[in-house]
């Protein structure tokens, strides 16, 4: 399914982390999932919460550079190859991924992908996998 | 260009009248020093210059400068020309290393200046219509007092708000109706992203139609930055404690420079090098002589103020001489690899860039024997976080742009909002650290 991503802009200096997490902490928002990709001066945070309308509300409140985003989450099982059946999947219909992150839990695994044309890559998820 | 009032006549007269009423009140100015400042009598005896050889504007030339240094030799009262009886006004600069700059005014001096400020207001746009919000701090800065005498002197209703305190300060504008806002053009900036965190649309909830910026330069740049933000026409004043405080120069509603109240004030443009005095149009340092103060005439001050002066008749119908925008401070410049750098440029590349925010910091040190600058900027603009390669590219463009106007590479470091200091005074933009400059 195509949901929506948080994308937080950070700079990589103590205690900056901590802030964010404590807003939403205050705000009472899950984190489900996250990445954080860094550079020596910043890092760009990507994550799926509970409530991502209050979550931007409150960064945005509180001066964060921030921003919502269309990603794929899809499914698939936690065993050897299933990653690879699911990108070969997309390569052979001319879809990239730009990024991606996931976790495995129970015999499933999910991942987040952010794709140019989500519509899309969900369309050829459903009807292939 | 809108069309407001002239306050004064006296901002009209042809070339003839300016040259006879500078000649009349410079010989004056010069004979009074002579004798009552000993101060100058050593220092035109050193420069073999006699009272009698100044006969008219002409011979201006002729006196020796006076510097900053000059105040601090002469701490506190040395440079007045009146004993202490006649003073009814004390006011300081705010001096950033060891003893301030101490000036004085009398009941006349006092008069003069709320009829310079009068002139500037006035020809900023403001009227006895207006409601003026002076946000600059009150106390010993010039900026405060000056802006409130003449701003009553012509009607306008005062509000002496101080510097700080912002949300206070957008309360009052939006109880009070405030139309007018006086302070630095930075703070201008900071008040407006309070503002609207605070969910105040400066543009449809305020009723503001002036800005009257000062005490600090400002750029072109910057001045569509604080129009925009707050839907207001700014204009850029000019003046320093050691002149008189605000009122040495204003702009009008055609924003093509700075009058300057020539009938008080004398200006010259010089090489800061040599001293020598150049020619109508070319670009220098600003020098400037008082010619109507009584308690502290100053002769020939150098103000380390970079511009250049257009005596062409203005379009608001003034004649007084326009100093164009202050490009930089031959004292502020930095010198980078050998290249003569003011952080008045830097500032003008940055407002010009999409995605980062109006506040930034400029930080000057030493690798090695390198000189390196690091210009740090907030990232405003979220849609530069779908990837690494769009805040790379914008860096990138940022390191360009800086680096046609440098020569050098700067560093520049993309920061979250509202990390750099926000200035509600003068703003301190540089940080250099590089012991031997």
């Amino acid at each position: 399914m195509i949901i929506k991503q948080l994308t937080v802009f950070l700079q990589n200096k103590s205690g900056r982390l901590e802030e964010l997490t404590d807003i939403l902490a205050k705000n009472n928002i899950n984190i489900s999932a996250l990445s954080i990709a860094e550079t020596e001066e910043y890092g760009i945070m990507r994550m799926i919460v509970s409530d991502h309308e209050k979550a931007l509300e409150a960064l945005k409140a509180a001066e964060f550079t921030v921003k919502t985003t269309d990603v794929v989450s899809i499914q698939c099982p936690d065993i050897p190859g299933a990653l690879h059946e699911t990108l070969k999947t997309l390569t052979n219909n001319g879809i990239d991924v730009s990024y991606m992150y996931g976790y495995s839990n129970g015999g499933t695994a999910r991942l987040i992908m952010k794709i140019n044309n989500p519509e899309k890559a969900m369309e050829i998820i459903e009807n292939n996998l | 260009m809108q069309e407001n009032d002239i306050w004064s006549e006296c901002e009209t007269y042809d070339r003839e009248q300016f040259r006879k009423v500078q000649s009349e009140r410079l010989v004056d100015t010069v004979k009074r020093v002579y004798e009552k400042v000993p101060h100058y009598k050593n220092k035109f005896d050193q420069h073999g210059v006699s009272v009698e050889d100044i006969k008219s504007v002409d011979d201006l030339s002729k006196l020796p400068f006076t510097e900053k240094k000059d105040f601090r030799d002469n701490y506190p009262f040395g440079l007045f020309a009146v004993p202490q009886k006649q003073i009814v006004r004390f006011h300081a600069s705010s001096g950033t290393t060891g003893k301030p700059t101490v000036v004085g005014y009398t009941k006349n001096d006092m008069t003069m200046w709320s009829e310079m400020i009068a002139r500037i207001v006035t020809m900023a746009g403001v009227t006895d219509e207006d409601v003026a919000q002076i946000s600059f701090g009150y106390g010993l800065f010039t900026g405060a007092f000056g802006l409130h005498q003449g701003l009553e002197h012509i009607g306008a209703a005062v509000i002496p708000m101080s510097s700080g305190n912002t949300e206070k300060q957008i309360m009052i504008m939006k109880d009070f109706h405030t139309t007018a806002l006086i302070s630095t053009p930075s703070y201008a900036l900071h008040m407006a992203e309070i503002a609207r965190e605070m969910g105040v649309d400066p543009k449809k909830d305020l009723f503001l139609k002036w800005g009257l910026f000062g005490g600090e330069g400002s750029t072109e740049a910057m001045r569509r930055e604080i129009n925009g933000a707050w839907g207001l026409l700014a204009t850029e004043n000019y003046g320093m404690s050691e002149l008189i405080g605000p009122g040495v120069s204003g702009e009008c509603l055609a924003l093509k420079g700075m009058h300057i109240n020539e009938d008080h004030f004398i200006p010259e443009i010089i090489n800061p090098d040599t001293g020598e005095v150049l020619p109508e149009g070319a670009v220098g340092e600003l020098v400037i002589t008082t010619i109507s103060k009584e308690a502290l005439p100053i002769i020939r001050y150098r103000t380390s103020d970079i511009t250049s002066l257009n005596y062409d008749k203005c379009d608001c119908g003034r004649t007084t001489v326009r100093m164009a925008k202050i490009s930089g401070r031959s004292n502020d410049m930095l010198i980078l690899g050998g290249v003569n750098v003011f952080p008045a440029q830097i500032e003008e590349v940055l407002f010009n860039v999409d995605g980062i925010g109006p506040h930034y910091q400029i930080k000057v040190f030493k690798q090695g024997y390198l000189d390196r600058i690091e210009v740090d900027v907030e990232l405003i603009d979220a849609n530069y976080l779908d990837s690494f390669g769009k805040l790379e590219n914008l860096n990138q463009t940022i390191k360009h742009k800086l680096r046609t106007v440098l020569g050098i590479d700067a560093k520049v470091n993309l920061m979250q909002p509202r990390t750099l200091q926000r200035f509600e005074g003068k703003a301190k933009r540089v940080i250099d650290m590089r012991e031997d400059k």
